[in-house]
């Protein structure tokens, strides 16, 4: 146990955990008071010994998964875990094979040919029916192998997270139609009221995500058998989200994202207006304080200072807004207003080869996910080709709005400096850091990649206070941070 | 490995003669424990109980609000037997307020006769005298610390104290134990169960998660709910719980600015019985909509996905 445990832990700590040595010993110590046969008590000690963050569990949960699969079960059905060991070619043995067997007398038929199965797809489609309809989770877990070893056609030994896996297995299960055909059934059942129809559907929701996670599940202890726990648990591995590199998420990713900015910018907000309260002092005032000290013989007791100057920066930014840097843009942008208390003003401009003013939508709706929302639908920014065209969009924004540019204006330009070979017109950022009292540029590469290509980033450069490269929502929380 | 049993160590440590009994046997234990206390626990929040007590450590309880995080300490002391000492946090609390404080008058009355009697007590008996236990006034904290008798002690809240003022609290959390710098340490006679709640307004500092057991309570899911439902509500039918739960669970399927809490549930659960319910209807449901969400817009948004009405 032991020595799972401290795999384990490496791989926490590897996706990025902060796990410390007490932790470590609790983990420990908390494994040697409970009972080790069941999976998910271990996992309850686990989570509350090891991950002090909500945030951190997917992380958590996905490791586990792969590190405590098979050996919890396998203690109770030790009946050939060897031969998964030995020959991971016959993907056909269920590593559950035990609890799998006692179920369906059916499983005998072992198949001598790779992955032959013991049920047809329609005797599957059945099962699958009853289990969803009366559904106990052992059913469903059987259902699970079934499906698994009829559709996923898993192929031993390449280093995959299974993803692709459980696409497949589901597409051939008809997961669609089976969803309709639970809001179907279900229909005749449920009363008319409004809200029951809606309990319903989210029930069959419910249901699909539990068969989801079923077949995952399956997927994943056979890639474990396969591969070994520490080999799969490095194809699996999950950044956490708010380490997700914005520019290459997945659609899956993009969600994660959403959910953590709000309360990563609502964090943000407090504390913020925490260190504004805190720093109510202005810088002491001189002359009342001596006249103060008259009454003291001269001697400066009692100190006064000078009513605090709110120097709140006002904030312009300007986006790219092209497909390559969009979903950067609109965490920027959500971000950014989401602290909006925090500046005296906040302006947004959005382009990309034509320029569009969008700080009546951040206006008009109290929630900042909303407007952003609504750029992409209301901005006008195709004067042209639609290809980002930072030369063309920076001179508009100059000709337009140079004149509401002073010395409190604090520009951020957001976009990867990719200009489709344009002219970059880089007199133009010259004329903002002027008059500006500052020009940031936030950049969603890597700091590798800039000025490779079309990238013109360095002919920007000289003028710009500072370019910073932001790729996470980290980094985007640390720079948006000390602008405040 | 050898493991030493970490309340024997801490018992060691604070220099206790015997170990005192752990306060559960297993996870179930805190199940059925709690729930003759009313209270319906999740595994994993039996299991986490469970492991404070035995592995001595504080838990800190994380969640949306309305979960049932004070419940669950309010619960576990009175399942225990233990009285529940609560700390509510607040910004600008500082020590005199968490730990203790010297009463200050008292002390001063004790200058002064002195002083009238005429004994002339010479400064050092009298600063020996005066910043004795006598003159102490402990705060929750030390309170905890020096009770005798078992003690739960609720830190609720612990989010809104600034980031300077955790610190105070990690002598306890660790060592169970306070010094005061006049009095020297004063030690833990007995080992208290310890819950911190947060809502997560700010992130608190990897040296107090460090200290803590951590637990997660969300929202329960519809079976756990119809059942806190029926054991907290006083003349609701099965039949209701279950649809209440389930009209719940599809509210907080919606994206709002805030999902309905577990104590918002209980309050419309009442009300629907007060009102003489027995069923659901989309009107009435619509009207009392209002106890479950806090927003506008939020309602509004409600009665368009969930009863089928357009905002007039």
């Amino acid at each position: 146990m032991n020595e799972i445990l401290s795999d384990f832990i490496g791989e926490l700590r590897a996706a990025g955990l902060p796990v410390s040595m007490t932790e470590h010993v609790d983990a420990a110590r908390a494994a040697t008071m409970i009972d080790l046969v069941d999976r998910e008590t271990l996992r309850a000690a686990l989570s509350a010994t090891l991950v002090k963050d909500h945030d951190h569990r997917p992380v958590f949960d996905s490791a586990f998964e792969v590190f405590f699969a098979r050996r919890a079960v396998g203690a109770a059905a030790s009946d050939d875990p060897a031969t998964d060991e030995v020959d991971p070619g016959e993907t056909t043995r269920p590593p559950r094979g035990g609890a799998g067997a006692q179920g369906q007398g059916g499983r005998s038929g072992r198949g001598g040919s790779g992955s032959m199965s013991s049920v047809s797809p329609e005797q599957l489609q059945e099962m699958l029916w009853n289990a969803m309809m009366n559904g106990s989770p052992d059913d469903l877990r059987e259902v699970a192998q079934h499906a698994v070893e009829l559709y996923a056609d898993i192929e031993p030994g390449r280093r995959v997270g299974g993803t692709y896996y459980l696409y497949r297995t589901l597409r051939n299960l008809d997961v669609e139609g089976l969803r309709q055909k639970l809001a179907a059934a279900s229909a005749g059942s449920t009363p008319d009221a409004a809200w029951a129809q809606r309990a319903a559907q989210v029930d069959v929701e419910v249901k699909v995500r539990e068969l989801q996670a079923a077949i995952e599940k399956e997927i994943r202890e056979r890639l474990v058998a396969d591969r070994g726990a520490q080999s799969l648990a490095k194809s699996v591995r999950k950044p956490l989200p708010e380490d997700i590199d914005v520019m290459h998420a997945t659609r899956d990713e993009m969600l994660q994202l959403e959910k953590a900015l709000r309360p990563l910018a609502r964090k943000l907000a407090t504390r913020l207006a925490r260190r504004r309260r805190r720093r109510r002092r202005g810088p002491v005032d001189l002359r009342h304080t001596v006249r103060r000290s008259l009454s003291t013989g001269g001697v400066p007791i009692d100190l006064r200072f000078k009513p605090p100057h709110p120097a709140k920066p006002e904030i312009i930014v300007i986006a790219d807004i092209s497909g390559s840097v969009a979903s950067f843009a609109r965490f920027t942008l959500h971000m950014v207003y989401a602290i909006a208390s925090q500046f005296s003003k906040v302006r947004s401009f959005v382009f990309i080869d034509g320029l569009d003013e969008v700080t009546r939508l951040f206006d008009e709706s109290d929630d900042p996910g909303e407007a952003v929302a609504r750029i992409n639908a209301e901005a006008d920014v195709i004067a042209f080709d639609g290809h980002s065209d930072y030369g063309r969009a920076l001179t508009d924004f100059v000709k337009r709005f140079g004149r509401d540019i002073n010395r409190r204006s604090v520009v951020i330009i957001l976009g990867d400096a990719r200009n489709n070979y344009h002219q970059a017109h880089p007199e133009t950022v010259r004329f903002l850091k002027e008059k500006a009292r500052a020009v940031y540029w936030l950049n969603p590469e890597p700091t590798t990649y800039w000025n490779s290509g079309d990238s013109v980033i360095a002919q920007y450069a000289p003028y710009l206070t500072k370019i910073v490269e932001c790729r996470s929502l980290r980094q985007l929380e640390a720079f948006v941070g000390d602008l405040a | 490995m050898t493991t030493i049993d970490p309340r024997f160590e801490l018992a060691q440590r604070l220099g206790l003669a015997e170990v005192p009994a752990p306060q559960f046997a297993d996870a179930a234990e805190v199940i059925t424990r709690l729930r003759e206390q009313d209270y319906l626990s999740s595994p994993e929040i039996a299991s986490a109980t469970f492991l404070a007590d035995r592995l001595a450590k504080p838990v800190l309880v994380e969640g949306p609000a309305g979960t049932g995080k004070t419940a669950l300490a309010q619960a576990v002391a009175r399942a225990t037997g233990a009285e529940l000492i609560r700390l509510q946090c607040y910004e600008g609390l500082d020590e005199s307020k968490a730990l203790y404080e010297w009463n200050y008058r008292k002390q001063l009355l004790r200058i002064q006769a002195g002083r009238e009697s005429g004994d002339a007590a010479t400064w050092a008996a009298l600063e020996d005298d005066i910043f004795a236990e006598d003159f102490l006034l402990p705060r929750p904290l030390l309170e905890a610390i020096r009770a005798t008798h078992p003690v739960v002690l609720l830190i609720d809240e612990v989010d809104r104290v600034e980031l300077e003022t955790e610190a105070l609290l990690l002598e306890i959390l660790s060592e169970y134990q306070v010094s005061i710098p006049e009095l020297g340490t004063v030690r833990a006679t007995q080992i208290p169960m310890v819950f911190l709640t947060s809502n997560a307004t700010r992130e608190l500092s990897e040296a107090l998660k460090r200290r803590c057991l951590y637990l997660h309570i969300g929202y329960p899911d519809v079976e756990r709910e119809r059942d806190i439902i029926l054991s907290r509500v006083p003349g609701v039918t099965t039949a209701l719980a279950e649809q209440i739960a389930r009209v719940v669970r599809s509210l907080r399927d919606l994206d709002l600015k805030k999902h309905p809490s577990v104590s918002e549930t209980l309050d419309w659960a009442r009300t629907l019985v007060i009102l003489g319910q027995s069923d659901i209807g989309d009107e009435e449901a619509a009207a009392t909509l209002h106890i479950l969400l806090k927003y506008q817009s939020d309602i509004e948004t409600a009665q368009k996905e969930l009863f089928g009405r357009r905002s007039s």
